[in-house]
């Protein structure tokens, strides 16, 4: 429990942060592929869509190892359970649209 | 000149003899503020203490004043409402007036007053409970501070500039579209609510990592205080709900303001899935609100029964049962939108299913209460009428989950009279007793009893005159929402009861106004900070708590911590204290109200379409955000000599 003395959190201030760096610069230009993608080219709705799936799913691997610290920490077990419930309320969110929003009476 | 003249009569609120008046108050307080603020030389100290401060204790009662502050604002929509249904065919507001103002109640009450509330008291209460110093981010959370003010400010000065908007809280789709609200009130709604919203995904952020890495030594998670358990499982709810509303308010901002197609009839977009985003947060919303008065009860409840919380770990599991079932019941509030039966079915089913969690806990709360020695406190008062108040909120909300019933009881009083007896009798009556529970902790005085509990009779009986009647008016047929009805119709003397009703918990409201001026003045000191024999850690120090809370940080071995303290003393066995070490304490910070101006002047911009002005506004920010990355030395050291001086000051050395 070193945390509850408030002790300072040791900086690593050692060097350039290469890793965040590469991190924004990958997620803007998956960002922007995306964008290009859906904007620029006009492939099949379905495809389109597949593709911008993978994309984002890519990225958010990119956030979570870049910005978020996923392999850090002393307690893996938080880190799986907030993985674990992201998972169920990203589920319930475009699974419950899409039933939702499609099976609309006509 | 003329061009002037007119920029000027749309840029004000004209025409309405309520609102000059209201132009006419604001220009007097503000003028008063700043006149007092002067002749008693108290900018600096305002500055110094309170604007810019990082501590926990000091930003909870800011929300506090600040939640206070809209309540009064979204009470006096109410009355007016109240007073426009009262009688047949009334005059007193017009029905855009109307529509406006029952939009303004409705996300006043939940976003600026309800949240800032239980914010206010998550952020006095839980470092204390868990051992802390303070929160884990402490910029941060002054930061979520800021937002949500500046948040509460924009929205506030919709009815004065520019028009309010008049969508409802839920801002549906596409009457909320520019198309058919072509005003800016609905863009003070977007911006206005993303802003708070970004404060409140922080402050979810900044408890969950507080209660996970912050607590004392030997307090693991299931020897925490049931309300520092409550606020961990809300915090998880803020922090997966929130960007679903983020997104959804983002999605209709780019629709208003730069003509996207989102939510538009026209063009591909989806009006329905405005009401399918809005209330996938919506519905985990109402837990947010209501967990954490769950947890200030399960803590009044068992101090002054004088016995152990029933049923510990059934309550934890029970809540999180309840935070999974939160995010797949949302499609309940619109089952009349055409859904398809195996859609509704589920719906309806997972419903009913977050009642059982929610019953298993009120017979804990009995089962505490069974054979204890209760004590008749005004925090107890609110916290025993809560049980059957919300219990009979909680039925109606099963007989809402009836899918085939619940197109009787869409949209008519009695959905508005359901869901006042959840949010009133538990998030209102849970704030009241968390404020009297508590108060003496935040100011080191009591409120006084004879007036608290006056307060908590005239408020409790007028909530009852008040929405009893509307369950029975809504079954002979009134809908929500309407401004006005015809003599013949027979729900004339209903609704002047239910005003009578309204205005007794406007009354009840002043009389608990009236007793906090009261006990600033003449209110019982509270030298032993234990004024209430708690059983919590935040009643181990002094009241009000040093700026570092605990001189030395207690190690925890049971539940109930400071109860087997006091046990451990009686029994003779009280442990020596361990000597002092300099404190490492965050340090004040200007940045977090200065961004937050910024903030209020990109989202002003916004709201007008001026980019001029929004852009620079946004520039502020993200300067910011730079400024702040290149503070190295955020922190001081509290010496030994001044925490022996603060803690002999207090009684607590001799």
């Amino acid at each position: 429990m070193q945390e509850n003395e408030n002790q300072p959190i040791r900086q690593e201030h050692a060097g350039f942060p290469w890793k965040q760096v590469i991190g924004l610069l990958l997620s803007l230009a998956l960002t922007f592929l995306a964008l290009w993608i859906a904007v620029g080219l006009s492939l099949p709705v379905n495809v389109t869509i597949a593709i911008i799936v993978a994309l984002a799913i890519f990225q958010a691997f990119i956030q979570l190892f870049m910005f978020m610290h996923v392999t850090e920490g002393t307690e893996p077990v938080h880190q799986l359970i907030s993985i674990l419930f992201g998972i169920y309320v990203a589920f319930a969110v475009v699974a419950g649209t899409i039933w939702i929003l499609y099976a609309q009476m006509g | 000149m003329n061009s002037i003249t007119n920029f000027l009569s749309h840029f004000f609120v004209t025409g309405d003899p309520m609102i000059y008046g209201a132009d006419v108050s604001i220009v007097l307080v503000t003028l008063a503020i700043f006149f007092v603020l002067t002749y008693f030389k108290k900018w600096k100290w305002l500055w110094q203490e309170w604007l810019t401060t990082t501590d926990h204790k000091k930003i909870g009662i800011m929300y506090i004043i600040a939640a206070l502050l809209m309540f009064f604002r979204g009470g006096v929509d109410a009355l007016m409402m109240r007073t426009q249904l009262a009688l047949p065919g009334m005059t007193f507001l017009n029905s855009d007036h109307y529509n406006q103002v029952f939009t303004t109640h409705g996300t006043i009450m939940i976003i600026f007053a309800a949240m800032p509330f239980i914010f206010g008291l998550m952020n006095i209460a839980v470092p204390l409970q868990i051992g802390a110093r303070d929160v884990a981010f402490p910029f941060l959370n002054a930061v979520s501070f800021w937002l949500f003010f500046a948040g509460a400010m924009l929205f506030n000065l919709s009815f004065v500039i520019g028009g309010s908007p008049d969508a409802g809280w839920s801002a549906y789709a596409p009457y909320a579209g520019t198309e058919l609200n072509p005003g800016v009130g609905e863009n003070y709604y977007l911006l206005a609510v993303q802003i708070s919203g970004i404060g409140s995904l922080a402050t979810g952020i900044n408890f969950l990592v507080t209660i996970l890495k912050m607590r004392a030594p030997g307090m693991t998670l299931f020897k925490m205080p049931m309300f520092s358990w409550s606020i961990l499982i809300t915090s998880v709810i803020m922090i997966f709900a929130f960007p679903a509303f983020t997104v959804a308010l983002a999605l209709m901002t780019v629709d208003r303001i730069f003509g996207g197609h989102f939510f538009t009839i026209a063009s591909g977009g989806s009006p329905m899935l405005w009401a399918n985003l809005f209330w996938f947060w919506g519905h985990p919303e109402v837990y947010i609100v209501l967990l954490p008065v769950f947890g200030i009860f399960s803590e009044v409840i068992a101090t002054f029964a004088h016995k152990t919380l029933f049923g510990y770990a059934i309550m934890v599991w029970s809540m999180v049962a309840i935070s999974l079932l939160s995010f797949i019941t949302w499609l309940h509030h619109f089952f009349t939108m055409g859904n398809t039966a195996p859609v509704n079915a589920f719906f309806s089913i997972s419903t009913m299913l977050i009642a059982i969690p929610t019953g298993v806990k009120i017979f804990n709360w009995l089962f505490t209460l069974n054979k204890g020695r209760i004590h008749f406190t005004t925090p107890m008062l609110w916290a025993l009428a809560f049980i059957p108040n919300f219990t009979i909120g909680g039925v109606t909300g099963v007989m809402l989950a009836m899918a085939p019933a619940d197109y009787q009881y869409h949209n008519s009083a009695f959905l508005v009279a359901h869901f006042h007896s959840t949010l009133i009798a538990g998030t209102v009556f849970g704030i009241f007793c968390g404020l009297h529970y508590w108060w003496p902790k935040m100011f080191g005085y009591l409120l006084d009893e004879k007036r608290g509990k006056w307060a908590f009779w005239v408020f409790m009986i007028s909530f009852n005159i008040c929405f009893m009647p509307m369950y029975f008016l809504g079954l002979m047929g009134q809908t929500r929402r309407m401004y006005t009805y015809p003599a013949g119709l027979g729900w004339g003397p209903v609704n002047f009861v239910i005003t009578i009703g309204a205005f007794g918990m406007g009354v009840g409201f002043v009389i608990m106004a009236y007793n906090i001026i009261w006990s600033a003045l003449h209110g019982k000191r509270d030298t032993t900070g234990d004024p209430w024999d708690g059983r919590t850690l935040e009643w181990s120090i002094p009241s009000p708590a040093a700026e570092y809370n605990f001189a030395t940080i207690p190690t925890v071995s049971t539940r109930d911590a400071f109860e087997a303290m006091k046990e451990d003393k009686r029994a003779g066995k009280e442990k020596a204290p361990a000597a002092y070490k300099p404190i490492h304490m965050p340090n004040n910070s200007a940045i977090p109200v200065v961004m937050s101006a910024f903030m209020f002047i990109a989202g002003f911009g916004f709201v007008f379409w001026w980019f001029w002005m929004a852009i620079p506004g946004v520039i502020g920010v993200i300067g910011c955000m730079i400024a702040r990355s290149f503070v190295y030395n955020d922190a001081h050291l509290i010496p030994v000599e001044e925490i022996e001086r603060t803690e002999r000051a207090a009684g607590r050395l001799s």
